[in-house]
């Protein structure tokens, strides 16, 4: 049945997590873009809820109910209160459910034990590379095999490095398949740059350089069942999709209680109808983008190939949550450009969408 | 729970509608479109003898409800919105008089639609020369004649859609918008039952159109029209001398404006589904078209060769499922009885305005093949446009949707 209701547990997960958002996220906002740091507290309080771990097996320790659906509520959430800390808070999924969906039994016994327990993040996961072109299909990162293990070259950039990075699942060609190794952090070749970008200055991101890295053969994720991980791009850009959907809804919402609190000319801008028809197109475009994010999360709970309903989400959402995040700028007019107000902030993460991969996964 | 499964009554539902809009509508969609005023009788007979019973399913089973409707109003459209528009039905005059008709009401208007041996239309007629979506300035009166015990309508309606079938064909009804006093403001306005051929109202005109030709779009005059007490929709109104309390004389406007207010949100989905079907026409052929010239669509294309023609593509995909999901979610809020006026609007305003871009867009990327007439997307086009406009233009469902996302009143944001 064609139904827009969430179940009453993901409408409880989703108040514990927007109330979460409200009080432990957006108070952080703009403090820590300001100081590009992720507090180290906060991870740890998210970790005791569990939003993580909570999609993990139950038999190493995690909550077993795995759900693209309500992974993407999640972050829709988490994002409303801010998309940097959103994404670190988040960034344990990184590891954590690539293994647990195309691990070997020994790569699941190894790894998920400690993502799961450890409060502090252990995994993370690098895609995106450093071109224009960058091609989560078919990365330029090569995987060849050499005696018996394989052997990396290649750049990777957007990677999130929380405190406590163990392992990089690095996502390269093998051939025309799209392959994952587990790298030690500290493996030899592998260089690792810290980064700043325009936006999500408070999540930790590096540059990794690929020289030679060499890792055994059981490094690859899968190991010899080879698996391609396609999927997990589709994945990314669901929870990509659903942050950029809490995003816009963040602008949206300042952009509203501000038009009708700012008055000129003896009135709230809101009673003007060219603030209140943006302010009504932001809300129509925010819902049809959550519409198609959920449907594309519907299909992977479904265990079908969601790489349109992915594709489709994330073009929209790149549109919408830019647009929408502008739209409130425009609406606070300058007190949107400057730093004592969130608009301007919301503008800078709602443009990396355009080449956000893999940054986060439902 | 979220789920985008339709039930199996829906997917039955979508089959035989589908079937119906490839093999009966699309092969006369250019005939009508050209002959604009003429009666499309094989459709209107086909319709009429085969389909109106509707889609075969269960009737136990699971429904999609309004959703489902949804869906047929989609297929229906994706075969030619202009003769789903001429389809024999009780159409908005029939959702005004479900909506705000008492049992006895609908049980008279809308059986003839069930019983009549011949093809009958319903419609509704709320437009004036200078009220559109300004409803509550319609000059139209409604005098109440105690002698007779009749209603006195005076007025002239424009762009009644099905107003020729519905006012002149015995057994269909025009469900007209009048004043009581115009001094109450559009409290004063209620709905009257006007059936086809009553004495006092003619068809004075039909508009030509730069789509959806094959509907008729009609001029309907009014000239002491007669209608009895009981063809008010609603409680009739009591005489005063009877009424218990002073608030009991104006009973009758309990269901007048915001009832026939509230068959908009029941309508608005369903438009912005036909619409949806309309862009779905346009796209589906553009994708056949591209993929007959050997173009493929790739949702994973490596970025440096992405076409702008995938781009485009891609972008009238989502925008269209877009709209079909807000009008779906617009539904199913119908089918559980949870208030839509917001999600309505919100439907129907990305509805109208996605698909009079795609269908625009589509003429583009064919090219000639596109602007020809020869083939049906530059009427697609045409016909497309109209969905940004009826029931409600884009502005006015911002302008709803505005008020409802800053809790405003109709006086705090005009």
């Amino acid at each position: 049945m064609i139904e827009f209701e969430p179940t009453e547990e993901q409408t409880l997960i989703v108040d514990t997590v927007r109330e979460f958002a409200a009080s432990e996220l957006r108070p952080l906002a703009r403090e820590s873009d300001e100081s590009a740091k992720t507090p180290s507290e906060l991870l740890a309080r998210a970790h005791e809820l569990g939003l993580v771990a909570n999609s993990l097996p139950e038999e190493f320790g995690g909550g077993g109910s795995r759900s693209a659906l309500t992974g993407a509520l999640v972050a829709e959430e988490l994002a409303f209160g801010d998309l940097a800390l959103a994404l670190a808070v988040l960034a344990p999924s990184l590891l954590a459910l690539p293994v647990a969906d195309f691990g070997t039994a020994a790569q699941k016994a190894a790894l998920l034990p400690e993502l799961i327990a450890n409060a502090s993040c252990a995994g993370t996961l690098a895609l995106v590379e450093p071109r224009f072109d960058s091609d989560a299909y078919r990365p330029r990162t090569r995987a060849r095999r050499d005696a018996g293990g394989w052997v990396l070259d290649g750049a990777k950039c957007l990677v999130p490095w929380l405190f406590g990075v163990r392992h990089v699942l690095v996502l390269a060609s093998a051939g025309e398949s799209l392959a994952g190794f587990i790298v030690p952090s500290d493996a030899a070749g592998l260089k690792v740059t810290p980064e700043a970008y325009m936006g999500v200055r408070a999540l930790p991101l590096v540059e990794l350089g690929l020289d030679g890295v060499r890792v055994p053969g059981d490094a690859r994720l899968g190991g010899e069942t080879s698996p391609d991980l396609r999927a997990l791009v589709a994945r990314g850009r669901v929870g990509l999709a659903a942050l950029g959907v809490g995003v816009a809804r963040a602008a949206f919402e300042l952009a509203r209680d501000y038009a009708k609190q700012r008055q000129a000319f003896g009135a709230p801008i809101a009673t003007k109808q060219a603030i209140a028809f943006k302010l009504a197109d932001m809300a129509i475009e925010i819902d049809g983008a959550r519409l198609l994010a959920w449907e594309a999360a519907w299909k992977l709970d479904r265990g079908e190939d969601a790489t349109r309903e992915a594709a489709l989400a994330i073009h929209q959402v790149r549109r919408v949550a830019l647009e929408v995040a502008d739209g409130a700028v425009q609406v606070f007019g300058g007190h949107g450009y400057v730093r004592e107000y969130l608009p301007e902030l919301l503008l800078r993460n709602a443009r990396g969408f355009a080449c956000f991969e893999a940054l986060t996964l439902v | 729970m979220i789920s985008f499964d339709p039930t199996d009554n829906s997917v039955q539902a979508r089959a035989w509608y589908r079937r119906m809009a490839l093999e009966q509508m699309r092969p006369i969609s250019r005939k009508y479109d050209e002959q604009e005023h003429a009666l499309p009788v094989e459709w209107v007979d086909y319709y009429w003898n085969h389909a109106r019973a509707g889609a075969p399913g269960s009737a136990t089973g699971p429904s999609d409800g309004f959703v489902q409707v949804c869906i047929q109003a989609e297929e229906l459209c994706f075969g030619d919105a202009a003769l789903y528009l001429r389809m024999p039905t009780a159409a908005l005059g029939g959702s005004a008089v479900a909506a705000t008709g008492t049992p006895e009401q609908r049980e008279r208007f809308l059986r003839p639609f069930r019983e009549s041996t011949h093809p009958i239309w319903g419609a509704m007629a709320i437009t004036e020369a200078n009220a559109g979506s300004d409803s509550a300035a319609i000059q139209t009166t409604a005098r109440f004649d105690a002698a007779t015990d009749e209603w006195l309508l005076n007025g002239t309606k424009i762009f009644c859609t099905a107003g020729e079938g519905a006012s002149q064909v015995e057994g269909g009804f025009v469900v007209v918008w009048a004043t009581i006093d115009k001094s109450l403001g559009r409290g004063g306005i209620k709905s009257f039952v006007v059936p086809a051929k009553t004495p006092g109202m003619r068809l004075v005109g039909l508009e030509k159109k730069l789509g959806i030709r094959a509907s008729d779009t009609a001029t309907l005059v009014f000239e002491d029209c007669r209608v009895p007490s009981g063809n008010l929709l609603g409680r009739p109104p009591k005489p005063k001398s009877e009424s218990e309390t002073p608030s009991e004389g104006t009973r009758a406007g309990d269901k007048g404006f915001k009832g026939a207010m509230a068959t908009f949100d029941a309508s608005r989905p369903i438009v912005a589904a036909m619409a949806v079907g309309v862009g779905r026409a346009s796209l589906d052929f553009l994708i056949e078209e591209l993929g007959r010239q050997g173009v493929a669509l790739r949702f994973d294309a490596p970025p440096r060769e992405v076409t702008a023609l995938e781009r485009d593509v891609i972008d009238m995909q989502a925008e269209l499922q877009a709209a079909r999901l807000l009008t779906w979610r617009a539904a199913s809020m119908m089918t559980r009885g949870k208030p839509n006026n917001l999600e309505a609007s919100m439907a129907k305003a990305k509805a109208g305005l996605a698909v009079t871009k795609i269908t625009q867009k589509a003429v583009e990327l064919l090219g000639p093949v596109g602007y020809s007439k020869k083939l049906l997307v530059e009427k697609w086009m045409r016909d497309a446009k109209i969905n940004d406009i009826y029931e409600g233009t884009q502005q006015i469902n911002q302008l709803i949707v505005a008020r409802r996302i800053l809790e405003y009143s109709s006086s705090q944001l005009r």
